[in-house]
């Protein structure tokens, strides 16, 4: 199993407004991470995270550095992006059916349609779910493939308080039962806590790792709000350089 | 069950029954022979369809019609994906594309006569290329209107290229095709009468050129009824299923 590494040396954008001019977006960004470890991606809004994670996944290739994936070559990548992207056209069920390149056990996508609650519509056309339930069926799709490592795009953005923790703890019923390597970019901390086994903070650009922290939390604990908070107020505490990046 | 007798299909049926009384009244009015009546047109129109005139002319001009549709359809797709997927071709081909849009039609059909000889494959040709600029240019409009979030996720989940042509891009071109089927179907009735009358001995520009010389407004006015019916039934039987199919996934 080779490890996960990403080393990105240099990732520039030409300006827009001044073409002689370059906007550097990433400089010197460098961690690896463990199989099955789930990493939350701290940063401010804007900071190029999801130009990060479209490096990883291999959409963008402009850029000095390497990525080394996981698994298989090529790496199978789960994607769960910002919005979700379901073809408009096919139901629920057919959305996640095209994903699976070697096609998927019947069983399988019942069980994971169940834990995510959405057999009652997998033979919904996505304009017709709620923004939340396109959420979590862009979590199964991504899931479904079995991937070598997911990515994900703050997939609960935009979604009032009650719905987004109800999506994250189903996510996480979902990540114990089937572990895989998870990149989660979110610019919110308590989610973060709730979630990873280990944050790693991002500056402002031209992005690099500032903080690197691991999450000793348990399952149990990460259920209520009071441990999440304390811990946020330690990691405030103990490193003042992370609060201007929230 | 929806009533037969709906708001909508009793008001065309009204407005269907106005159109003819005001011709029925108009040519009563003016009583001359350059306007017959509902009724004369009606026995006219009978008696073609029975002597098996109408449907023989109308047969031949219809599968003109299917043959160079298709023909200009399927290029049209093919290029017009083509050059709105790949900018160096589209910049290569764009003014050939703007010649060939304002060509006259009469000018390609006389060429097409001339250069192949009165012949079905000249007269085919001629309208496959009145017709062929319009589909590219409209599927290439749609071309560049593909969703990049869509493309980019099929790029991530590794779907092959057609599985991405056929549930990726083929639903998002939808509309275009449809509106390039419309109008296509609207400006090949016009180029293909003209494509018959001068090169053709049968179909239905054909026919009208013979009632034009012979004065027969009731045959011209009868036969335009048969075309506007057939248009008709083509609009009911065949595009409009084929709307209701393709969106029945939106809100």
């Amino acid at each position: 199993m080779t490890d996960f590494l990403v080393q990105i040396h240099n990732k520039t954008y030409p300006d827009k407004q001044h073409p002689e001019r370059v906007h550097q977006a990433i400089a010197n960004l460098e961690f690896n991470v463990a199989q099955h470890q789930f990493v939350c991606l701290v940063g401010p809004s804007g900071c190029g995270k999801t130009t990060l994670l479209n490096i990883i996944a291999g959409l963008d290739t402009q850029f000095d550095g390497q990525i080394i994936l996981p698994g298989t070559k090529p790496a199978k990548i789960g994607y769960v992006f910002q919005n979700p992207r379901l073809l408009p056209w096919h139901t629920v069920r057919k959305n996640i059916e095209l994903a699976c390149h070697d096609g998927i056990d019947a069983r399988i996508l019942d069980d994971l349609l169940e834990t995510m609650q959405l057999t009652r519509v997998q033979q919904s056309y996505p304009e017709h779910l709620s923004l939340g339930m396109s959420r979590r069926v862009a979590i199964i799709r991504a899931f479904a493939i079995n991937p070598d490592i997911l990515l994900m795009d703050e997939p609960f953005v935009s979604l009032d308080a009650p719905t987004a923790r109800q999506v994250r703890q189903l996510l996480m019923q979902l990540w114990r039962q089937r572990p895989h390597t998870v990149l989660f970019v979110t610019h919110d901390l308590r989610e973060a806590i709730a979630l990873a086994d280990r944050i790693i903070f991002l500056s402002t650009p031209p992005m690099h790792v500032v903080r690197d922290v691991q999450i000793p939390l348990s399952a149990e604990q990460r259920l209520n709000e009071s441990p999440i908070e304390q811990f946020r107020q330690t990691l405030l505490n103990q490193y003042p350089d992370i609060a201007c990046l929230l | 069950m929806k009533p037969f007798f709906t708001r909508t299909r009793l008001l065309s049926l009204i407005s269907t029954a106005v159109f003819f009384a005001s011709w029925q009244g108009l040519a009563m009015w003016l009583n001359s022979p350059v306007l017959p009546d509902v009724i004369q047109v009606a026995e006219v129109l009978w008696q073609a369809i029975v002597s098996g005139e109408l449907p023989h002319h109308l047969g031949i001009t219809l599968m003109r019609l299917a043959i160079s549709f298709s023909i200009a359809m399927l290029l049209g797709c093919a290029f017009g994906i083509a050059l709105g997927r790949h900018q160096a071709l589209n910049a290569f081909f764009d003014q050939w594309l703007v010649i060939f849009l304002n060509i006259p039609a009469l000018v390609t059909i006389i060429l097409c006569y001339v250069w192949f000889g009165l012949v079905e494959s000249a007269a085919i040709t001629a309208i496959v290329i009145n017709k062929l600029p319009n589909v590219i240019v409209i599927i290439r409009e749609g071309t560049r209107a593909l969703d990049k979030d869509l493309l980019e996720m099929a790029q991530i989940f590794r779907f092959s290229k057609f599985k991405t042509l056929r549930h990726v891009i083929w639903p998002q071109l939808h509309p275009y095709v449809m509106a390039a089927t419309r109008s296509g179907i609207a400006l090949i009735w016009k180029i293909i009468l003209v494509v018959e009358l001068l090169g053709r001995s049968d179909g239905m520009g054909y026919q009208l050129h013979i009632f034009f010389q012979l004065f027969d407004v009731a045959s011209i006015l009868a036969y335009t009824i048969a075309f506007v019916v057939v248009i008709q039934l083509i609009e009911l039987l065949l595009l409009k299923p084929l709307d209701r199919k393709a969106l029945r996934w939106r809100r």
